[in-house]
């Protein structure tokens, strides 16, 4: 679980690819609290063969990556 | 990737650089200075010459310096930004990101565009009205956001941010709107230039109407000079960079369309010097000074409609830069770099990027 509430662009993104590259986990999940960190998110998540669910948390977003 | 997921992906941004490079053009026609139709730096140095910060070029006859003017495309950048992060529930105060390392930083960002002559939005609208110089600031500018990737590529963090009150996430906007109703109703308060680039506007009505429609589509797209060169550099992400071009693109068709294009040249373009080794330098301390701040000055003004008071400290930050920029003469002119201790203070400025990248690193845990 990346807590990356907070962090402003491009952090959220800098910490999953931190996360995803060279590890290859199946499943992550990632919590961001503003739009534009879900977008960003999002987009590299799929650019790099995950698919993307986000939901509510508490007011703020989670995002479950799944290979 | 399929057509709609293109235009999903693209369409967007480039719409927002086409109509920001047509504004750009516009305004210049209705009376902005030449490929100055939208330069966020030199529009808050005008500010701070508006609110008396600055008197650069002050003539005793007319009364007032070159360079002051409560510029509305500001507010309206600011108000339109507003209105639609609030429609879209996207209005969100935080704060507490390492606010004086930010106010710090922001200075000497806008004391590098001064140095340079505009902010990376001008620096791309100077491109388009074919001023050469603006691509040495470009080389510069790319210099400066690599040096920034590096750091960031190395755990290089402001920290967090927290959530703030209602209160304290609508403090820029409510200074931007009681500013903006000072000019409409009381302009004698504010200083106001009688002679060169700060007595050449658009008309304020105008002004302020198309900054808040720009305000507002730069806030969807999350339109960003620094992030679009960064983005495709870590990420192969080239959503925000396609703006970036089609900002360059629209100016230039804008202005052979209004005859204003007069071809590539380094020298006598409008409102520019031609020394080199400052026009580079000048646009890495921008480049690498917004990667550590997380935007450019667009876009923190963007941020700062959105509620977010980092970017608001920021903002203020970029107005006491100015400040300092035009009183102690380091802002340069079409005559070349300024009279001031330029060199002594850019390595300052230099020393102080240093010294924030490397204190605020920081093992990303995951």
């Amino acid at each position: 679980m990346i807590d990356a509430r907070g962090y402003s662009c491009p952090m959220p993104v800098v910490m999953v690819q931190k996360a995803v590259k060279g590890k290859e986990p199946n499943k992550l999940e990632v919590l961001v609290d503003n739009q534009c960190s879900v977008e960003n998110v999002t987009r590299y998540a799929r650019n790099s063969g995950y698919q993307v669910e986000v939901s509510d948390h508490e007011g703020d977003y989670k995002l479950v990556l799944r290979k | 990737m399929n057509q709609r997921g293109f235009l999903k992906q693209y369409g967007l941004p480039v719409l927002t650089g086409l109509l920001v490079g047509g504004a750009a053009v516009l305004l210049t026609l209705l009376g902005n200075p030449k490929n100055m139709g939208f330069c966020i730096a030199c529009f808050l140095r005008d500010i701070a010459g508006a609110l008396n910060l600055q008197r650069a070029g002050y003539e005793a006859e007319l009364g007032s310096g070159i360079v002051q003017y409560m510029r509305p495309e500001i507010v309206g950048l600011v108000l339109g930004s507003m209105a639609i992060a609030l429609f879209k529930k996207e209005f969100r105060p935080k704060g507490g990101s390492s606010p004086m390392i930010r106010f710090l930083l922001a200075v000497f960002v806008m004391i590098g565009a001064l140095v340079f002559l505009g902010c990376p939005l001008r620096m791309v609208i100077r491109i388009g009205g074919g001023d050469l110089n603006a691509l040495v600031g470009l080389a510069g500018f790319i210099a400066g956001i690599l040096i920034g990737i590096f750091f960031l590529n190395h755990g290089f963090s402001l920290k967090r941010a927290y959530k703030q009150s209602y209160a304290e996430g609508m403090t820029t906007p409510v200074l931007m709107l009681l500013l903006m109703l000072v000019l409409l109703y009381a302009p004698a308060l504010l200083a106001s230039s009688r002679s060169g680039p700060g007595s050449m506007r658009a008309p304020v009505l105008a002004a302020l109407a198309v900054a808040t429609v720009i305000g507002a589509l730069a806030q969807r797209s999350r339109l960003c000079m620094v992030g679009g060169i960064r983005d495709a550099v870590m990420f192969r992400d080239f959503r925000l960079v396609s703006a970036f071009l089609a900002i360059i693109v629209a100016v230039l068709i804008g202005n052979l369309i209004t005859g204003s294009f007069k071809g590539f040249s380094f020298a006598d373009q409008p409102i520019a010097h031609t020394d080199g080794l400052w026009n580079f330098l000048g646009m890495t301390m921008v480049g690498w000074g917004s990667v550590l701040l997380g935007g450019c000055p667009l876009r923190q003004l963007i941020l700062a409609g959105e509620g977010n008071t980092d970017s608001g400290i920021t903002v203020m930050g970029f107005i006491a830069g100015a400040a300092i920029s035009h009183n102690f003469s380091l802002a340069s002119s079409a005559a070349g770099i300024g009279a001031g201790p330029v060199a002594q203070t850019m390595i300052l400025g230099f020393a102080l990027l240093a010294a924030v990248s490397a204190a605020n690193l920081e093992r990303v845990e995951v």
